[in-house]
């Protein structure tokens, strides 16, 4: 069973008497101990998706289910504890400015009336994982950004929930905060067994740390699986435009020209071998390297290029065999616009 | 200065005093539950309900847009209804608390406004209820911002105890007019003004260092 199921979940929102689709038919498993990212452009619809995914925000149709409990069955009160048992982590860190540092993270406990010296003890504890020990009596204004996701990770994780959601929760750090907010939460995931839903629109993120992935686009789920899958074979011009960024990939490739365009993907195996040196010189033909990237996927560096291909279509057949038989995956490419 | 005016004057004192923390407290007794539900039943508050909203809008607006001075006498067959009599520090209460109460009410009801809506959604996350938002994240986060209200409508409530002073309200509004105004004693009016100010700037100044002292967003580590 998995942990959080959708099912055809839509929502519809009405803004002054016309009506927006921010969700349509979306289905989605999640399964415990995942790490599962869920990334599109901005107004997509992801933040409404995973504030359904704690009915903060009510669907207009499908369904939610948490370990097989449809949310819609809940009563108010029933709801609220199936809440507590799901931490979140925002953008903003949405901490409580009048409280200290320790105070947050004996918000959630407060909530549920959890005695005061139970509750700090265990706040401490937390403090220390996410390490921030010594900044227990610090208030708030005075932490950078990262402290501040820091305190509210330690927040979120005091109900001791089996899933977190963080909505866009390194959007607003910087690119080395980012990273170690991104270890900390594989860290949490590794030792506490959590399960955790990111909400993303950095592809970076998603290659760092998730294990699976969702690409939404219009309010619609258009891809999912695996990251390496999607990263190598990816289907929808979403996917392929999160992937390698809009300006760089379509415009050097139209303004060269080129006929046809490959992408390939090394991986590992591949990447030791000289094999786009050995294909030139063995088939005595020329390719055109038109775009390379390295990406970190789950630890392992992973390889792409867009190629241009000679206009014999012979000829790019051979080149495609060629690099196939060496172990890499290749896909065509078309310009999309 | 004569014993008796001297006496007169710390009379006057403590009656204006009384008047005006006791208006102060009755109003907010009102007007606290009328800013929070102001705020809930409003289009982005916690339970939007735009007919109560719009009713509780328009009482508050229409009693605070009669001056003070015509709500007083307006007041006068229902505040002897109250108190027994229309006249008196005690019987200016009655319409100090009518006058301050949507007063309050709207001062209430900004300064919960202003709490980031973040952190209510993230207190949602948790599982928090309303009657727990309310009380342990709106009027603790909005805190500083209703202190500062406070401190306004109390100052503002002085200046209309004195006000009240022209029809027989009581404390030093009424012996500065009943001596300055009708007797021509202007060394007396002045004390009295004199000591209208200094009550007002330490509440103004009270106010304030309370407000800063419990304010924990600005304060550099």
């Amino acid at each position: 069973m998995s942990v959080i199921e959708i099912r055809k979940l839509t929502k519809r929102f009405t803004v002054e008497g016309s009506t927006v689709v921010a969700l349509d038919r979306v289905d989605l498993s999640i399964e415990a101990g995942d790490i599962y990212g869920i990334i599109g452009m901005s107004g997509a619809g992801k933040s409404t998706l995973v504030r359904s995914i704690n009915y903060l925000e009510k669907p207009t149709e499908g369904s939610v289910l948490i370990d097989g409990v449809d949310l819609a069955s809940l009563s108010e009160k029933e709801l609220r504890k199936k809440r507590s048992e799901i931490g979140m982590i925002f953008q903003s860190f949405n901490l409580l400015e009048q409280r200290s540092v320790l105070g947050n993270v004996c918000f959630p406990l407060e909530l549920q009336g959890i005695r005061k010296k139970e509750a700090q003890a265990k706040a401490r504890d937390l403090l220390k994982l996410v390490g921030l020990e010594d900044k227990e009596k610090a208030y708030p204004s005075q932490l950078s950004g990262g402290q501040k996701q820091r305190v509210a990770i330690a927040r979120a994780l005091a109900t001791e929930p089996r899933i977190l959601l963080c909505d866009e929760a390194t959007s607003a750090l910087d690119p080395q905060t980012t990273g170690s907010i991104l270890k900390l939460l594989k860290e949490i995931n590794e030792k506490l067994g959590i399960t955790i839903v990111i909400i993303t629109h950095q592809m970076s993120v998603v290659t760092e740390i998730c294990t699976r992935v969702a690409i939404i686009d219009n309010g619609r789920l258009v891809e999912s699986g695996s990251v390496e899958q999607i990263f190598e074979a990816p289907g929808s011009d979403a996917a392929k435009e999160l992937i390698s960024g809009k300006e760089l990939r379509y415009t050097p490739v139209k303004q060269l020209h080129e006929n046809r365009k490959i992408r390939i993907v090394f991986k590992e195996n591949s990447a030791y071998e000289p094999v786009l040196a050995n294909a030139i010189l063995k088939l005595q033909l020329p390719i055109n390297i038109l775009r390379a990237d390295t990406r970190n996927i789950g630890g392992k560096a992973v390889g792409e290029m867009i190629l241009g291909l000679p206009d014999s279509e012979q000829a790019g057949e051979e080149i495609i065999e060629y690099l196939r038989s060496a172990g890499l995956t290749v896909t065509e490419e078309n310009d999309n616009e | 200065m004569n014993e008796q005016v001297i006496k007169m004057l710390l009379e006057g004192i403590g009656d204006t005093l009384y008047m005006t923390f006791g208006s102060v407290l009755l109003g907010y007794a009102v007007g606290l539950p009328l800013g929070i539900l102001l705020y809930v039943t409003g289009k982005n508050g916690l339970m939007p309900h735009p007919l109560l909203y719009r009713i509780l809008d328009v009482i508050s607006n229409l009693i605070r847009s009669i001056p003070f001075l015509i709500l007083l006498i307006l007041l006068i067959p229902f505040t002897r209804m109250i108190v027994g009599k229309s006249y008196g520090s005690t019987a200016t209460i009655v319409p100090l608390v009518v006058c301050a109460a949507p007063y309050i009410g709207r001062v209430v009801e900004s300064a919960l406004n202003e709490v980031d809506a973040g952190v209510i959604e993230a207190a949602r996350s948790m599982g928090a209820g309303l009657t727990q938002i309310i009380f342990k994240v709106l009027l603790v986060e909005a805190r500083t911002s209703l202190v500062t209200g406070f401190t306004i409508t109390t100052g503002l409530l002085l200046g209309y105890s004195a006000m009240s002073g022209t029809v027989g309200g009581g404390g030093l509004g009424d012996i500065a007019v009943r001596y300055g105004y009708y007797r021509w004693q202007t060394d007396i009016m002045i004390i009295t003004v004199a000591l209208l100010i200094l009550i007002f700037q330490i509440i103004q100044m009270v106010g304030m260092r309370v407000s800063a002292r419990l304010d924990h967003r600005k304060r550099k580590g």
